[in-house]
């Protein structure tokens, strides 16, 4: 159940970038290849969310198709797992998408002064 | 409020923010500290039962008397694998989870700042007994050893293939057992690789010490490298290099 874990994170990361601003509404993309089941998260987001600036908000999440392509036959295809046998009889498979784990956007009470991530941070400092 | 009506008036602020963004970076952090220490960090995870920590106790006994072993222990409960592995005769740390069922990068910074394992080294980390949770989780690892035992049966790399699909390396042990067992070793292969293209299972018995030579020798390969490991690459990639060097099954 390492969705109790994510849904920790979710709550620190928002927290982290946007302060004390309350959030009402929370956009995640799950994509289908990501090894993270949106139901366990909905299950687990209030209960991190308890006592946060979170406490309450709503949760819309998308789910991404996965997509792949064959290194074999070049052919791209919708995939629901990661048993990515092409249909030319190759394995040989990359993942194109389907792998997010994001938080897309927040929607909060009034405007929201946000932090960059700190990974975005970083990369501006090495640019 | 809203000046109009007096709602509370909210405002879209666009994140586009990775979840697991904090652990990833204390991950880089952690194979930064371990690679300018030469050190072959080994993330070993498997279902439980599978025969990991008997797998490091042999692995100390044969490895420690030619180079530093030390190993993180991770259980949600107890310190029974660490005192195991510790008498074999090398330092450990137990990490405990309590409820989490995996190691994340935050307890091995912990971990490591309490071990600090010496310099061309050679670290185990013992993951939660566990073929799901601890896929997702960077550690800062150099390599991913995934065991799987030939009682769990043919089909698991189809029924958890997150796992194998990051794995660097899989031991499929207990093969001392095959003569008792209904399990159909190229079914296995078959399966492993249609998740994981290019890799084969190294076949070793832990309590007999079948293939522990070709895991050593592996060990030894990963460890002359020690130090080049970049950032792991994302899902889905390829390294020729981490084949096994036999096949089962043709």
């Amino acid at each position: 159940m390492h969705e109790l874990a994510i849904a920790q994170s979710i709550v620190e990361a928002i927290g982290a970038r946007c302060g004390d601003a309350r959030v009402t509404r929370v956009r995640l993309a799950v994509g289908r290849l990501s090894g993270v089941v949106p139901d366990a998260i909905r299950f687990c987001f209030d209960l991190a969310a308890t006592g946060t600036t979170v406490d309450g908000a709503r949760l819309d999440i998308e789910e991404p198709d996965g997509w792949a392509r064959c290194r074999s036959c070049g052919g791209e295809y919708r995939v629901d797992d990661l048993i990515l046998l092409c249909a030319c009889g190759s394995a040989d498979v990359e993942v194109l998408r389907g792998q997010d784990l994001t938080i897309r956007s927040v929607e909060t009470v009034g405007s929201a002064e946000t932090v960059p991530s700190t990974e975005t941070a970083s990369s501006a400092e090495v640019t | 409020m809203c000046g109009t009506c007096g709602c509370a008036a909210t405002t879209t602020v666009p994140l586009e923010q990775r979840v697991l963004e904090k652990n990833d970076l204390m991950a880089a952090r952690n194979r930064e500290w371990l690679a300018n220490r030469d050190i072959l960090a080994v993330n070993l995870m498997s279902s439980p039962g599978s025969g990991k920590t008997t797998l490091l106790e042999r692995t100390v006994r044969a490895l420690a008397a030619s180079v530093p072993v030390s190993v993180i222990e991770g259980d949600q409960e107890t310190a029974l694998d660490s005192w195991r592995v510790r008498a074999a005769g090398c330092r450990t740390v137990q990490v405990n989870t309590g409820t989490g069922c995996h190691l994340d990068a935050a307890m091995m910074a912990r971990a490591l700042r309490e071990l600090d394992p010496p310099p061309g080294s050679v670290l185990f980390v013992e993951n939660v007994g566990n073929l799901v949770c601890p896929a997702l989780f960077d550690l800062g690892e150099s390599v991913r050893a995934v065991i799987a035992s030939v009682t769990e049966g043919a089909d698991k790399p189809l029924k958890y293939p997150h796992m194998f699909r990051t794995a660097d390396l899989l031991l499929l042990n207990k093969v001392d057992l095959l003569p008792y067992l209904d399990v159909d070793l190229a079914v296995f292969e078959r399966a492993l690789t249609s998740v994981r293209p290019g890799l084969f299972p190294m076949p070793v018995s832990a309590t007999r010490g079948d293939g522990l030579a070709d895991w050593y020798a592996w060990l030894r390969a990963r460890q002359g490298r020690r130090g080049s490991s970049g950032p792991r690459e994302s899902l889905g990639r390829r390294d020729p290099d981490s084949r096994s060097p036999q096949r089962l099954a043709g």
